[in-house]
């Protein structure tokens, strides 16, 4: 089950690929099938998920021998965090292939990249092998990487470059330290759950220190944690619409992901003495994330600055959850809750905001909020379901941002309540900027050149009514989420599950 | 005399004198015969070799002659990049009035590589070593009436010269202080507290074999062969000789105790130099063929850290001979794709190739990609084992600086790929022909396989053994 969610997305790809000469349509329409099925199995999937207590972590566990002299394997098994995470993605990613997207001529190779990017994206929150993990970790810089220069705007190429470049530095820290890892287990094994419950490095605090050092650079750069960031404003701008919306929903997540994965269950000793240092971390980087996205004129810039911020929250909730091996359960099972209802929020949330700045780009080139104005009047579908994604965005109660919100904050203070205190200051913060460029958008005069601003299309509606329904239904009745997600986080907070 | 034991050697060796009496006698058009001819030899030679492969590992020939796991597998790779260099020859030198000729150097020159993998005595190493630059001068300046080709040639012989007779120098200081070049007899002397002169005779011996693996101090050569070299002896010239030196390397040091003569940390920091030299010198290049041999220089240095900590793990020779193979395949597909496209060479003519050769680009990617080490390529398991056994061994500093230097290349690389996908084509390509198409197929795949099905040459990796 989990390995087709894998491979329907990769053969279809490979199909695309040496497909003769087909049209724009066909393959549009090959994508959009071969991109459903994933998450179709995953809804499945979730619906097969045994939440009882006492029900195991992991569930839907596939076995397969790859390299055994290594100890690696093909081992697929998914639990509540991850199902959570990867659903969403998978919805994510249907929801990009069938956005109106300007293929420039190659409408081919575009969606066979796009279905590559969406195989690879899911092996890394279904597998159940590190060494597969940072397989497909790897692979997902790879089509990202030729998804933004190829269909790209502006100076893409440059921000593919970068992007590359400074996220593959990230992936080798984190090689190295799954290696390390690993070779304090004899016989080598990658299989996750060994990993989990052998604790390897338990005990050598020097080495320990050091791997985990490697894994935070690594999932920093890629969640982005301040001062690692940098690369993600440019390779967001420059990104096509939906591209970016896949990198700020899906890939940003491998980071928070993985910190949850490999250091917080696999050498919990070692993450709960640095946990404060990684909230401290994590409020720097809510605050300077929304201070940054404050003074961006750029609409696409402020938004993926606003996704530093808000991956902040979730690396916040995780440093809290992790702050302590036993004791405040309640507390960090609430913080490790939310900070995964976050993942799947801020996925929905920022998809939209960007599949919305893509539509602007396509209608008007042209990214600058001061250029714009009034556009309420002309484009009222486009206007209602961008606020109603940045009122989600910055955490109006009924809407999913604000469920995620709470459960992190109200979980920090019981563990760490001067770094929760500090970090409200963003959620204020955010909301400023997102209701000034509310303003500025579609309130005011408009301006007589975009007087013929089309609205959005049947297709755009109807993705972002989705997306928008869910952030609903997420705000108004979060619990069938929550069951989920709480059995993984009841578990990996010692709790009983 | 045990001649059953080099028949492998044997083979190849008939195959070019046969080779070589053809050419004399039939004419120009048909001189391409000795593409299949040398084939056949090679395929023939590769049998008899993986025959040996199920004998107890031993030392032949009085002890010059080792038939380990190191030496057949090298051997093996070494035949199996001279068969893929021949498929890339017959178009590209098919006006050549010394086609013929060709096949018989090339065959010559994989013997000397193949010397250089067995070699279990110092004047044996010194054997391999000659005979594999005599003939790779040869093959480098084989377009003896280009000038490029023609100064690879040279400077291959100036610092081939120096560093030679710097190796015989060494050969001839160990000889004097302990009165053996048997490996095995040395292995036993050596034990004893040595002298300071044997420290110099040892670092004499490494720059005389880092000649052959490219490594620095002696990796000058590399870029101006790559660039100046017909493609598909560049394609042997990078990879052959350096398996070969590769496992020579290994199995000198082996002889000597790094407890009290301190190699290890020689070699980790010729590693280091190395592989930051090669990338550097990489990054600024606007000439594919110099890129490469850059980049060649820069893998030495990856495979110069399984070598460093060689003997200290156990997983330090299946990584060093994994690692090797991986980087041949890689590198063999890279230089198919420069003769395929007839030697262009020039950055600039690579813009918007995808547009017009899919799947020549694509091959050109999958082909960097595993060099960079990007999974599942065959580049990454050879990475990842390399990374494995030296943090295994303590030596997790040199992982680091792997790492980094892994991230310097991906740099180089993506400056040739990117501009084939995001640009629009300028003009139609040319192309070269079935030949050539074949031994592209043929890299490619193993890049691939060698990835995916990493656990069947792994598991057999295992058990190989590095005597003496």
């Amino acid at each position: 089950m989990l390995t087709a969610t894998i491979l329907v997305p990769l053969l279809g790809a490979l199909a695309l690929a040496f497909w003769p000469n087909p049209g724009e349509r066909t393959c549009r329409s090959l994508a959009a099938a071969a991109g459903t099925v994933p998450l179709i199995l995953l809804l499945a999937v979730w619906l097969g998920f045994d939440t009882a207590a006492g029900a195991p972590q992991f569930q839907w566990v596939e076995n397969a021998p790859w390299i055994p002299s290594l100890g690696i394997g093909w081992r697929m098994g998914i639990d509540g965090i991850a199902l959570a995470v990867a659903t969403m993605s998978a919805l994510l990613f249907v929801v990009a292939i069938a956005w109106p997207a300007d293929t420039q001529g190659r409408a081919r190779s575009y969606y066979a990249w796009f279905l590559f990017l969406e195989g690879v994206s899911l092996g890394v929150f279904v597998t159940l092998d590190l060494l597969l993990f940072y397989v497909f970790f790897d692979l997902s810089l790879v089509g990202l990487f030729f998804l933004i220069g190829r269909w790209g705007h502006g100076d893409a190429r440059r921000a593919a470059f970068k992007f590359f470049v400074y996220t593959f530095a990230g992936s080798l820290a984190i090689l190295l330290a799954i290696i390390s890892l690993v070779l304090a287990t004899d016989p080598l094994t990658f299989d996750m759950r060994e990993l989990i419950a052998r604790q390897p490095l338990a005990g050598m605090d020097v080495r320990a220190a050091l791997v985990l050092l490697g894994f935070v650079v690594g999932f920093g750069i890629k969640t982005p944690l301040v001062p690692l960031h940098t690369w993600l404003p440019p390779a967001h701008v420059d990104a096509p619409g939906p591209a970016s919306a896949i990198l700020a929903g899906v890939l940003l997540k491998m980071g928070t992901y993985g910190l949850i994965r490999i250091p917080y269950s696999m050498m919990s000793a070692t993450f709960s003495r640095y946990a404060l240092a990684l909230g401290v971390l994590a409020v720097v980087s809510i605050l300077w994330g929304a201070l940054v996205a404050m003074a961006q004129r750029d609409l696409k810039r402020r938004i993926a600055y606003t996704s530093v911020n808000h991956m902040g929250y979730t690396v916040l909730g995780i440093a809290a959850a992790g702050a302590l091996l036993a004791g405040d359960q309640t507390a960090r099972q609430l913080a490790l809750t939310g900070a995964t209802v976050e993942m799947v929020a801020h996925g929905l949330i920022t998809g939209s905001l960007f599949l919305i700045s893509g539509a602007f780009w396509q209608r008007a080139r042209e990214y600058d909020l001061q250029a714009y104005g009034g556009l309420a009047r002309v484009a009222p579908r486009l206007t209602g379901l961008t606020i109603l994604a940045s009122f989600a965005s910055l955490g109006l109660p009924g809407l999913a941002g604000f469920v995620a919100e709470l459960q992190i904050f109200v979980g920090t203070f019981g563990v760490y309540p001067w770094l929760a205190a500090i970090g409200l200051l963003g959620i204020l913060i955010t909301a400023a900027l997102f209701l000034q460029m509310l303003q500025q958008l579609f309130f005011g005069d408009l301006p007589r050149r975009w007087a013929d601003f089309s609205d959005l299309g049947r297709v755009e509606v109807g993705a972002l009514t989705v997306m928008g329904l869910l952030i609903v239904a997420i705000g108004i009745y979060p619990a069938w989420l929550l069951t989920l997600i709480d059995h993984a986080s009841a578990l990996l907070t010692g709790g009983g599950g | 005399m045990p001649i059953g034991d080099i028949v492998p050697e044997i083979a190849v060796l008939i195959t070019a004198a046969v080779i070589l009496l053809g050419a004399s006698f039939v004419d120009q058009r048909r001189q391409w015969l000795g593409a299949p001819l040398a084939l056949v030899g090679l395929a023939v030679a590769a049998g008899l070799c993986s025959a040996q492969l199920a004998e107890i590992p031993r030392l032949t020939f009085s002890g010059v002659w080792a038939l380990d796991g190191a030496s057949i597998w090298a051997r093996l790779f070494i035949l199996a990049t001279a068969a893929i260099a021949v498929t890339l020859t017959p178009e590209w030198l098919h006006r050549d009035r010394r086609h013929g000729e060709y096949y018989t150097m090339l065959l010559l020159s994989t013997l000397g590589a193949m010397a250089l993998a067995g070699a279990a005595d110092t004047l044996e190493l010194v054997v391999g070593v000659l005979l594999s630059s005599v003939t790779g001068y040869t093959l480098a300046a084989y377009h003896r009436g280009w000038a490029l080709s023609v100064e690879a040639g040279m400077k291959y012989f100036l610092l081939g010269a120096l560093t030679n007779t710097l190796l015989m120098i060494g050969v001839t200081l160990l000889f004097g202080l302990f009165g053996t070049t048997d490996y095995a007899a040395l292995a036993a002397a050596t034990a004893a507290p040595v002298q300071g002169m044997t420290l110099l005779a040892l670092a004499l011996i490494v720059v005389g074999v880092a000649f052959k693996l490219a490594a620095v101090p002696a990796h000058a050569w590399m870029p101006d062969v790559a660039e100046g070299a017909p493609p598909p002896a560049a394609a042997f010239l990078t990879i052959a000789p350096k398996i070969g030196a590769a496992i020579a390397l290994a199995r000198i040091l082996s002889v000597f105790p790094a407890e009290t003569i301190a190699w290890r940390p020689l070699i980790a920091a010729l590693a280091v130099a190395t592989m930051t030299l090669g990338n550097l010198g990489a990054l600024g290049q606007n000439d594919v063929r110099r890129l490469l041999g850059w980049s060649s220089v820069s893998q030495s240095g990856y495979a110069l850290m399984a070598v460093t900590v060689i003997g200290l793990s156990e997983r330090a020779l299946p990584a060093l001979l994994f690692f090797l193979a991986g980087y041949a395949v890689a590198n063999l597909a890279a230089f198919a794709v420069v003769t395929q496209l007839r030697g262009r060479t020039d950055l600039a003519h690579y813009r918007g190739l995808a547009g017009e050769r899919p799947l020549i680009s694509a091959v050109l990617v999958l082909s960097f990609l595993s060099l960079v080490g990007i999974p599942p390529l065959a580049g990454f398991v050879g990475k990842l084992t390399l990374f494995v056994a030296t943090i295994d061994a303590g030596y997790a500093w040199l992982a680091v600086v792997a790492v980094i230097n892994t991230v310097v290349s991906l740099v180089y690389y993506l400056r040739v790929l990117a501009p084939m996908y995001f640009h629009e084509s300028p003009a139609p390509v040319a192309i070269l022909g079935r030949w050539a198409t074949s031994g592209l197929v043929t890299a490619s795949l193993l890049i691939v396989a060698l990835g995916i099905g990493a656990e069947n040459l792994l598991a057999a990796l295992g058990y190989a053994s590095l005597l003496p």
